[in-house]
């Protein structure tokens, strides 16, 4: 995989003596979306955001190895510079409560203290919010706060605030786990959107989510990375006994 | 084994003295809660009452009035209102800095650890130093320390004063502001902070973009908490702020509160005008303080709102 824009090398993350990720090496193809599933305490979120350093914010948390980011090694870099180039959305959707639609949306360039013309940020915003089919709902309703729309519009509007910043790679903590049916269809069918232009890695313990959103997927088991494959071949063809009880339903 | 109608019998027996104790103690929480309310109006009653005498003989003029002087049977507020308000302002203004830190650091920084457990046991215990010990402290360490900024900025070297007074105050102040924005801080939902973290946001960020904005009303009861204590505080604020009844001039400038005048002038009061004009005094603080109050609850309640 020449072109992979995220590969780590013997990643391992620690929250204090326990060891939740270990050795995992992986490469991550450009413009491509990855699905990255696994049992509960398998250490897959843990994986997630160390890529983007969040890790590391937890007390006690610490991590060793490298990840490459393009072919700089993110663990070198000041994690601020790191996720602005990696952005994030999380399990619930977060807006902040106290800024309007607008706000939220350039609420990086906010809070770096980037200052833009407002016509810069207007175009921000309105291609921001294009790019996560939300535009058209809220453009009336821009200055109301960010807390008046539904879940799902929430998560999109977090996931607009992300894009804004123009990162190379968006993660997902398991974003549709506390949304609606409906609401995590339309979130899925932008993970095909932005795959045009952004590398995308989802953390789900929705195997039937992987399988629908992915090309690839990677399978944690107990901190370990057990298989990274196309998902096609993952599904129909695990290479690893674990993935294949895991997929069959022996244990979840 | 019991019959089953006799053990329904015991259960309706049992829950029927529930019942009557439920109606009892429902009626025996309504005359606690009543109870401060009238306490509150008595209290009021007779600081009105006992007012009476000397708002016939100064009037409405006895707000402004700039004159005190019990000997000529003259008595004008204005000069311990200054003094009050003047204190504790300046006092508030002095401790912010100091409780808004300690509450950061605290609340988002260090919350866990043996260092920041002390900090956080020591800034409680300030305010349970009792106060005459404040004002011991304050005679002793911080008037002699006004004494010689006030050299060094070409003003009378007295010592004690508004300055001094504010000072005192600024520290007793601290923990109530520092402990309400602490307990505050620490219940901002992580997810929040991490939405921010995630978009590069540093600490500092974080906590202006984040952290103030979420807590601003519950930060601004606190200040409201401190500004209620410094108003109130007596006998540390008569021990250092040098009793006269002019009008400061300036910060440095000795004066007098009203709860400072009450308590250095409440023995001496040898004829009724003289005690009266002093309950209404209290009237006064009374007042301004359920004032004040009543202003800090309506701009909180506007912070919310929004």
């Amino acid at each position: 995989m020449e072109s992979a824009i995220l590969r780590s090398v013997n990643y391992n993350a620690y929250f204090g003596d326990n060891h939740v990720c270990k050795d995992v090496n992986i490469s991550i193809p450009k413009n491509e979306v990855v699905a990255v599933m696994g049992p509960s305490g398998c250490g897959k979120t843990t994986f997630l955001r160390g890529i983007n350093r969040m890790h590391e914010l937890i007390p006690n948390a610490t991590a060793k190895g490298q990840i490459f980011l393009n072919d700089e090694d993110v663990m070198e870099m000041h994690p601020i510079f790191v996720r602005l180039k990696i952005g994030m959305v999380f399990q619930r959707p977060n807006p902040f409560p106290n800024l309007s639609i607008y706000d939220n949306v350039i609420a990086g360039y906010k809070l770096n203290g980037i200052k833009l013309p407002k016509a810069e940020r207007d175009r921000i915003v309105e291609h921001s919010l294009t790019r996560v089919a939300l535009w058209k709902e809220v453009k009336d309703s821009l200055n109301k706060k960010g807390s008046f729309l539904s879940g799902g519009q929430q998560q999109r509007l977090c996931i607009a605030r992300a894009v804004a910043m123009e990162p190379e790679v968006l993660l997902f903590d398991e974003p549709t786990s506390a949304l609606d049916p409906i609401s995590t269809s339309t979130v899925e069918e932008l993970f095909h959107e932005l795959k045009k232009n952004y590398t995308l890695i989802i953390v789900t313990h929705n195997m039937q989510q992987a399988a629908r959103v992915s090309d690839r997927t990677a399978f944690f088991y107990m901190g370990e990375l057990v298989e990274f494959d196309d998902t096609k071949q993952m599904f129909t063809n695990p290479r690893d006994v674990r993935t294949q009880n895991y997929i069959t339903g022996r244990f979840s | 084994m019991e019959t089953p109608s006799g053990n329904k019998g015991n259960r309706l027996k049992r829950s029927q003295r529930h019942i009557k104790f439920e109606s009892f103690f429902r009626r025996l929480l309504s005359v606690v809660g009543l109870s401060m309310i009238v306490l509150v109006i008595g209290i009021m009653i007779t600081l009105v009452v006992q007012s009476i005498p000397s708002l016939k003989a100064s009037g409405a003029g006895y707000l402004w009035g700039k004159t005190w002087d019990p000997v000529a049977d003259v008595y004008g507020a204005y000069p311990f209102l200054l003094g009050t308000l003047l204190t504790s302002f300046l006092a508030l203004l002095i401790s912010i800095p100091f409780s808004f830190g300690v509450a950061v650091v605290l609340g988002e920084y260090y919350p866990k650890g043996w260092l920041p457990d002390l900090l956080k046991n020591t800034v409680e215990l300030i305010a349970a130093v009792p106060s005459v010990i404040y004002g011991f402290w304050g005679l002793a360490v911080l008037v002699p320390m006004v004494r010689t900024i006030e050299v060094k900025l070409g003003y009378e070297p007295i010592g004690m004063g508004i300055f001094s007074s504010s000072l005192i105050l600024a520290v007793m102040v601290i923990p109530y502001a520092a402990t309400l924005g602490r307990s505050l801080i620490q219940m901002v939902p992580s997810m929040l902070k991490e939405a921010a973290y995630s978009l590069g946001a540093t600490r500092w960020e974080v906590v202006k973009s984040v952290i103030f904005p979420y807590t601003r009303s519950g930060l601004f009861a606190g200040v409201l908490l401190s500004l209620g204590r410094a108003l109130g505080e007596t006998m540390a604020v008569t021990m250092v702020i040098g009793n006269t009844s002019l009008i400061p001039k300036n910060i440095f400038s000795p004066g007098n509160t009203m709860a400072s005048v009450i308590a250095n002038e409440f023995t001496e009061a040898d004829h009724p005008v003289y005690l009266s004009a002093l309950i209404e005094l209290g009237l006064v603080l009374f007042l301004v303080t359920v004032v004040i109050n009543m202003a800090g609850k309506k701009l909180i309640s506007g912070f919310t709102n929004e």
